[in-house]
């Protein structure tokens, strides 16, 4: 297809040296390098781009820039499609590929358009009104629905495969928008010596300098621009990206600032990212952002070829594109005639410019008129014609009244409108910057008294140039230096006085207020004003929200989804509100803006996640045994952030097969496991014995150096949240081990009392996890196997006995060598330096081969703990569990007069008798295996419910005793030894158990005291 | 635990002993060998403690976020009451023994920790924009230069860095070692040729 709609020259922005193709919905279009997939649409005669939210109507191009509420486009394929793409924002590249959403089955015949003729059944709150009742219908029927019926893109099937990063940068001015008031600002303060960065959305500089036809300083506007942007990328002090824009600020002036690296060229360069989300600290910010033009609410204003009268000259200006052959213009100021005098240059018929208002005095209305374009005050569009495409207008006096009768249709195929400007104040107003009404201009524009504040009550942004209200073209470049200079005066720069630039342009007219054109004919015979295109407000649907008692603009805003969703009140939050206000009976002011929240934009959720995604995702803590671990089977289980083998499979091995041989290795012959994952904390100080003896429920200070003893951390409420043996290394030195998931929080809880309880405290502490691995060998070869290493420590039961440890060396790796056991075999638990770990690891499995050594895993040292009794934090505690509950009390000392927990122990609840408490369990049945958590029951409830007496909290197969086990908290459970307790299990099956100990394997500890 | 005479040094393995750096990057990255490190907390104002430490390295006590010293021989501030001394990896334990010694009547810990983290050298032009990419720091050259040290994060990992050298433009950073592979695989994949945004 040709372009036909492009102009023979011009177009700031695209290169005609390079043809670029690129299809929508599988057709085949051309346009130029330089193009946005909305200008080449443009040039290829295309306005029909999308069906609108609710009632699926035909939707063209309403802007040119940002804030394009219609026209948008999933783009790419596969792996890079993505929903919701403004084409107006999207640049073109050869084999670009887009659709237009929300339609079935096609864009020209779309079922949902139904809804179009329903639509006097779906008004604001429709929703609320209609779902609520029977209630349980919106689960099964409302809701299916209404799902399948709202949002626009289609959600990508495939994973997304591009790269995305975050960026960290400091400046001390953050210029957001690189038109002329931007480049102003960040050149004066550059100047004065600020470190500025300036961010611009798109991907060139000037804004509509490129467009408009004003002089600065005796040369066009574009020539300026050039020259300030080479002026300032020569300065070292100066940072410039474009395609980069300052989506959100945050308290301290954090900004985010979103740069799209390589959407525009995907290919051209491999290495770099998607996007790249930049985490900027400024010291101050500008905001140069520009204003938003405005639509006007008249009847069918969406048709596709109305659209804002910038947007007219935009696509000229920047892309040699015409939007139609015979343009209408509706406007209330006098900067829209710019459009109108720039496309009747280009040879496009004007047939009528409406003007609201009275009269004008300004340049602009007068050259118009010279050039022989009909203008027409007093008149408005009461209604558009066609459907897909503009067709006509007809045209209406207005009057005070506010009746309105057609005055004449005139035919036509674009429409340009302008309600006025809009100063872009969202940045301005993240945090809190206050707005004035201006009601000369119309307009709610940054309130210098009441601007958002640092951290050291210092003003933290400040608006520039047309985003401060500043809408002409010399006032804004002053106001810009004045930005720029302050804001390098805030920084402690010294500022040169220096004129500002002197811009030649037409002089303007106020403009008149439009808020809102009646249409004719009988009410609302399928006409609709449109104020919120993306959200198919109306209107009738603020009036009717005002009706209905929504005063409140932020209510309003809720109940019509008036400027939710991306567009945040650019296009039309004022238009809403002075509907509003005029509904309310009350001034704009008093009624107010809705908040602008962030991002000014939509970002990509892959910018957000940043490099953070795939292998990436989360950090996986590795020991220094794990890649061995891992090429030997490892079946990974994560613990914390660690991963801890479960269970090494061999070949063919299903992990029940896998566990069960390793506990019988570990029974039979001997095993090893990989313990380097054991917190481990440093405590060391004159007073460590005595903190430690407040920290842990047991006697700490009377360990005697080279022993070891297991002791129970409990918290304020004194209920048991680690445990772990404690070693004592020299008279000031401890070393306490933690769970493995345990470390931080333990070591994160002694920093807590010693820096904000016990200062006077002389003690320090270091975690030292990551100093040692640790490898456990156990089993009645155990010995045997150490002893076959070279090492200088006596592993005899005399040189080493139970709780004890001794430092050495084995296998040339220094080791410290501790007596202690968790599986009740007789079992080493060796720390050497991390980096030794490996080596050690071989050793030992080289050393026990002859013995036919088994490493083990988690799943195998939970089973053995459990055959144990022993309990296992997370299993057998929750967090409302204390020592006495698990029959610990021979580690809660009696002699101590405190430590923390030992006043809530003391509670009545906590001693209560009926509290559940540690009992083993055996079912009737050996092979019926208690599932983790089954509720035991006894009698019934006064509701006639079965009454729960407690529940599983360990529960395995024993290989070891070829039967189950468990281990379960019941209430007086230790009252009721050799009781038989019920555990329904689900369907009808209950399962039957009897009380017992909670020592199933070897209770007098006679295997690890060998 | 002390290192006996019959240690055998080459059994010891940094953490990422069998990392490989990827092709394609814009700078170098690169695991370095075992490094030795002592944490020593206690009153880094007590001259017991200045003595202390020149004595074990001949490096003053560095101020706020610093580093002194070059090579393997660095004193680092860690906090306000902790310093961390890196040294030859053999040299720790001993290094150590004699710090202890020298602090027995102040309150402080001196402790070896040198194989809880893994070490990781960036050199080349760009190197402190991969930084940048993680870690909420002012690494304009201006800003942060040889000396400087900072204890943060990158991406979501714990750690510290400390520029060695201006020219070419070296940084060491490290983490600790179950951390190093996640660290190694984000810096490399964060130094793709072609991904630096080119402004610092």
């Amino acid at each position: 297809m040709v372009d036909d709609f492009r102009l023979n020259d011009g177009g700031a922005l695209i290169d005609r040296s390079r043809r670029v193709r690129f299809t929508v919905n599988g057709k085949s279009y051309e346009g130029y390098a330089g193009d946005t997939l909305a200008s080449a649409l443009i040039a290829n005669g295309v306005h029909f781009v999308g069906r609108s939210f609710k009632y699926h109507r035909p939707r063209g191009f309403v802007t040119a820039g940002v804030e394009e509420p219609n026209a948008l486009f999933g783009t790419g394929e596969g792996a890079r499609f993505e929903p919701n793409q403004r084409g107006t924002m999207v640049e073109l590249f050869d084999g670009l590929t887009a659709k237009t959403q929300n339609h079935y089955p096609s864009l020209e015949y779309d079922m949902g358009s139904v809804n179009q003729l329903m639509s006097r059944f779906f008004p604001a709150g429709f929703y609320y009104k209609t779902f609520i009742h029977p209630r349980i219908a919106w689960k099964h029927v409302f809701e299916p629905i209404v799902r399948q019926a709202a949002g626009l893109g289609k959600a990508p099937k495939q994973a997304d495969d591009a790269e995305y990063e975050h960026f960290y940068f400091t400046c001390d001015v953050l210029v957001a928008g690189g038109g002329v008031a931007g480049l102003q600002a960040a050149l004066t303060a550059a100047k004065a010596g600020a470190k500025v960065l300036l961010v611009e959305q798109n991907g060139w500089l000037g804004g509509r300098a490129l467009v408009d036809a004003s002089e600065i300083d005796g040369r066009p506007q574009a020539e300026w621009v050039s020259a300030r942007v080479a002026e300032l990328e020569a300065m070292p002090n100066v940072t410039i990206r474009t395609r980069t824009q300052a989506s959100c600020h945050e308290d301290h002036n954090y900004v985010l600032c979103y740069e799209r690296v390589s959407d525009h060229a995907p290919d051209a360069a491999p290495g770099a990212p998607r996007h790249r989300l930049w985490r900027v600290r400024a010291g101050r910010v500008i905001s140069a952002a520009g204003a938003i033009e405005r639509p006007i609410a008249f009847a069918n204003n969406d048709v596709p070829g109305v659209m804002l009268a910038s947007a007219l000259r935009d696509y000229l200006g920047l892309y040699g594109a015409r939007v139609g052959d015979r343009v209408v213009l509706y406007v209330n100021n006098d900067d829209a005639y710019r459009s109108a005098i720039m496309l009747k240059e280009a040879g496009v018929e004007i047939p009528a410019i409406l003007d609201a208002r009275a009269g004008s005095t300004g340049d602009l209305p007068r050259i118009a008129g010279e050039m022989g374009i009909r203008v027409l005050f007093g008149r408005g569009i009461s209604k558009t014609l066609g459907k897909r495409r503009v067709e006509g207008v007809e045209v209406t006096e207005l009057r005070s009244s506010g009746r309105v009768g057609a005055l004449e249709k005139i035919e036509c195929d674009a429409v340009g409108m302008s309600g006025g400007w809009s100063p872009a104040v969202h940045l301005y107003s993240h945090s809190g910057g206050k707005l004035t009404w201006d009601e000369a201009g119309l307009m709610f524009r940054p309130d210098p008294a009441r601007a958002p504040l640092g951290h050291d009550g210092a003003v933290a942004v400040t608006c520039a140039g047309a985003s401060n209200g500043y809408l002409g073209l010399g006032e804004g470049l002053a106001d810009a230096a004045r930005a720029g200079a302050e804001a390098a005066a805030a920084l402690g720069y010294e500022t040169a006085p220096a004129p500002a630039p002197q811009a030649v342009s037409a002089t303007e007219d106020a403009p008149g207020a439009i808020w809102f054109t009646p249409s004719h004919g009988r009410y609302a015979v399928g006409n609709k004003h449109f104020l919120d295109f993306q959200n198919d407000v109306t209107a009738a649907d603020v009036e009717l929200a005002a009706r209905e008692g929504y005063e409140s603009v932020e209510h309003a805003k809720r109940y019509t989804t008036l400027g939710m969703a991306t567009d945040q009140g650019k296009l039309s939050n004022i238009n809403g509100l002075a509907i509003l206000a005029d509904a309310l009976k009350k001034p704009i002011p008093e009624v107010g803006t809705t908040t602008f929240r962030p991002p000014y934009t939509p970002i990509s959720f892959g910018s957000i996640a940043g490099r953070e995604a795939r292998d990436l995702f989360k950090l996986v803590r590795k020991t220094p045994m794990h890649d061995w671990l891992d090429a030997r089977g490892a079946d990974w289980e994560p613990v914390g952030d660690w991963r801890r083998p479960f269970c090494i499979r061999q070949a063919g091995e299903d992990r029940h097969a896998a566990v069960t041989r390793e506990i019988l290795a570990v029974r039979e012959k001997v095993g090893m496991l990989d313990g380097s994952t054991l917190g481990k904390i440093i405590v060391k100080g004159p007073d460590a014995g005595a903190f430690l003896d407040l920290l842990y429920t047991n006697m700490i200070s009377t360990l005697k150096v080279g022993r070891c003893r297991y002791a129970l951390m409990c918290n304020d409420n004194g209920f048991l949240f680690d445990d772990g043996v404690v070693v004592r290394l020299d008279e000031e030195t401890f070393l306490c081990h933690t769970t493995s998931g345990g470390a931080d929080r333990v070591h994160a809880w002694m920093e807590e009392w010693i820096q904000t309880e016990w200062p006077h405290m002389k003690v320090f502490t270091a975690n030292v996890t990551e100093q040692y691995a640790q490898v456990v060998i156990a089993g009645p070869k155990a010995r045997e196997t150490l002893e076959a290493l070279e090492g200088d420590i006596d592993l005899s039961a005399e040189g080493l006995p139970f709780m004890s440890f001794k430092d050495g060396v084995i296998a040339g790796c220094p080791a410290r060598v501790h007596r202690i056991s968790f599986s009740g075999e007789l079992s080493y638990e060796i720390a050497t330096p991390a980096a030794f770990g490996l080596s050690l690891w071989e050793a030992i499995h080289a050393a026990g081969e002859p013995h036919g050594i088994t490493p083990y895993g988690t799943e195998a040292l939970h089973v053995m703990r459990a055959e144990k009794g022993f309990i296992m934090i997370g299993d057998e505690t929750d967090g409302t569990v204390t020592p006495h509950d698990l029959n610990l009390s021979w580690a809660v000392s009696k002699k101590k007069t405190d430590f923390i927990g030992k006043k809530a122990m003391e509670r009545p609840f906590l001693q209560d008798p009926e509290r559940k408490r540690l009992v083993g369990l055996l079912t009737e049945s050996p092979d019926d295996v208690l599932p983790d958590g089954a509720h035991a029951v006894e009698g019934k409830r006064a509701n006639g419910k079965a009454k729960m007496i407690g529940h599983v909290t360990s529960t395995y197969h024993s290989p070891t005793l070829k039967r189950s086990i468990a281990m379960a908290l019941i209430r007086r459970g230790p009252e009721r030894m050799g009781e038989t307790l019920e555990f329904p299990v689900g369907g009808d099956k209950t399962i039957r158990a009897k009380v017992v100990e909670p020592t199933f394997y070897d209770p007098e500890n006679a295997r690890q005291n060998v | 635990m002390q290192h006996g005479t019959n240690t055998d040094y080459a059994k010891a393995r940094p953490a990422l002993h069998a990392a490989k750096t990827p092709a394609g990057l814009a700078i170098e990255i690169a695991p370095a060998p075992v490094r030795g490190m002592i944490t020593l907390r206690g009153d880094l104002a007590s001259p017991a403690m200045a003595e202390a430490v020149r004595a074990a390295t001949g490096l003053k006590i560095p101020g706020v976020r610093k580093v002194t010293g070059t090579g393997e021989t660095l004193v680092l501030w860690m906090s306000p009451d902790e310093l961390m001394i890196h040294c030859a990896y053999a040299e720790a334990p001993a290094k150590t023994a004699q710090l202890a010694q020298a602090l027995a009547d102040e309150h402080s810990l001196v402790f070896d920790v040198s194989d809880a983290r893994q070490v990781i050298t960036l050199k080349g032009a760009g190197a402190r924009e991969v930084l940048a990419k993680g870690a909420p720091v002012d690494l304009r050259a201006g800003a942060f230069g040889v000396g400087d040290l900072r204890r943060t994060r990158i991406g979501t990992i714990a750690a510290a860095f400390y520029q060695t050298a201006a020219e070419p433009e070296s940084f060491e950073v490290f983490c600790f070692g179950s951390n190093a592979a996640y660290l190694f695989d984000w810096l490399c994949a964060s130094a793709k040729e072609g991904s630096l945004p080119g402004v610092l």
